[in-house]
């Protein structure tokens, strides 16, 4: 036991599994407006060349490759791992898939996914006579 | 002849260590909501610290924050400290669907294992990770003892 705490620890960088690598789950907050589905994930360390984000059949993939971190040195504490982020989600709202658009800011994505212009409350103003 | 020893489980108990700890990441939000919210559970920001010959380094992931929303220093040349708040968004009408993302001040001090050149440590922010250098004292760094042939 105390050999495999002391590895775990220690984590040798340069021989840390090249082939396995583990993929994490992004934090998410999804805000729903009369006109859009607004998605705010976190994505620390990530890049817009990283990103590969899809939208089809009323799914939407979230996939970002991140390098590993550090890339020498020997680990003193380690908390946190870091790998990939994958995450999807179905979206049963009518998205107009042409007009989503996505932005990247301080390791944050922010993604719009308009909703189309059959599903968006009507008004109906009512007149008198 | 070289002593082999078996460990059939070790990579298992390895996936089984790592899954406590993202549960416990995980758990520790919500274990504070109610009690010291908007504030932070303890544990947060989640560090790594690693080191070379003459520096230490840490690591956070801070996704949204500015520099300017942080404070760091090292005091008596082993404590780190960072402090900053991660702010809400300021949203004014729609629903929350999800709400995963954490909010709030945050306090964290480590003790580093070596002493370093508090004056001499810098921090960047890029794409939401905080990266700390801090050198170490002359006195931390390995020396390269020469040994002498007669």
């Amino acid at each position: 036991m105390a050999n495999i705490a002391k590895r775990e620890h220690r984590g040798e960088l340069a021989t840390a599994e090249p082939v396995r690598t583990i993929t994490y789950s992004p934090r998410v907050d999804i805000l729903e407006t009369a006109d859009e589905l607004t998605l705010y994930a976190d994505m620390p360390g990530v890049r817009p060349e990283d990103l590969d984000i899809r939208f089809e059949n009323g799914e939407l993939t979230i996939h970002a490759k991140v390098a590993a971190r550090p890339e020498k040195g020997e680990f003193l504490l380690r908390e946190y791992g870091v790998g990939d982020f994958y995450r999807t989600f179905s979206i049963s709202e009518e998205i107009d898939s042409d007009k989503i658009t996505a932005e990247l800011k301080q390791g944050v994505l922010v993604l719009h996914l308009p909703k189309r212009e059959a599903v968006k409350p009507k008004r109906i103003t009512v007149k008198t006579a | 002849m070289a002593r082999v020893t078996w460990e059939p489980f070790a990579d298992l108990w390895r996936e089984m260590e790592n899954f406590r700890r993202e549960m416990d990441r995980l758990f520790e939000r919500w274990s504070l909501e109610g009690f010291g919210w908007p504030a932070l559970a303890a544990g947060y920001p989640a560090v790594n610290i690693w080191e070379d010959e003459a520096n230490v380094y840490a690591e956070a992931e801070l996704p949204g924050l500015n520099l300017e929303d942080l404070e760091i220093y090292v005091t008596g040349r082993n404590q780190l400290s960072i402090k900053g708040e991660r702010k809400a968004l300021a949203v004014d009408k729609g629903t929350w669907l999800r709400q995963e993302r954490p909010f709030g001040a945050f306090h964290r001090i480590i003790a580093l294992p070596v002493d370093v050149e508090a004056d001499k440590v810098e921090a960047r922010l890029q794409n939401g990770v905080l990266t700390i250098v801090m050198p170490k004292c002359p006195e931390a760094r390995p020396k390269k003892i020469t040994v002498k042939a007669e």
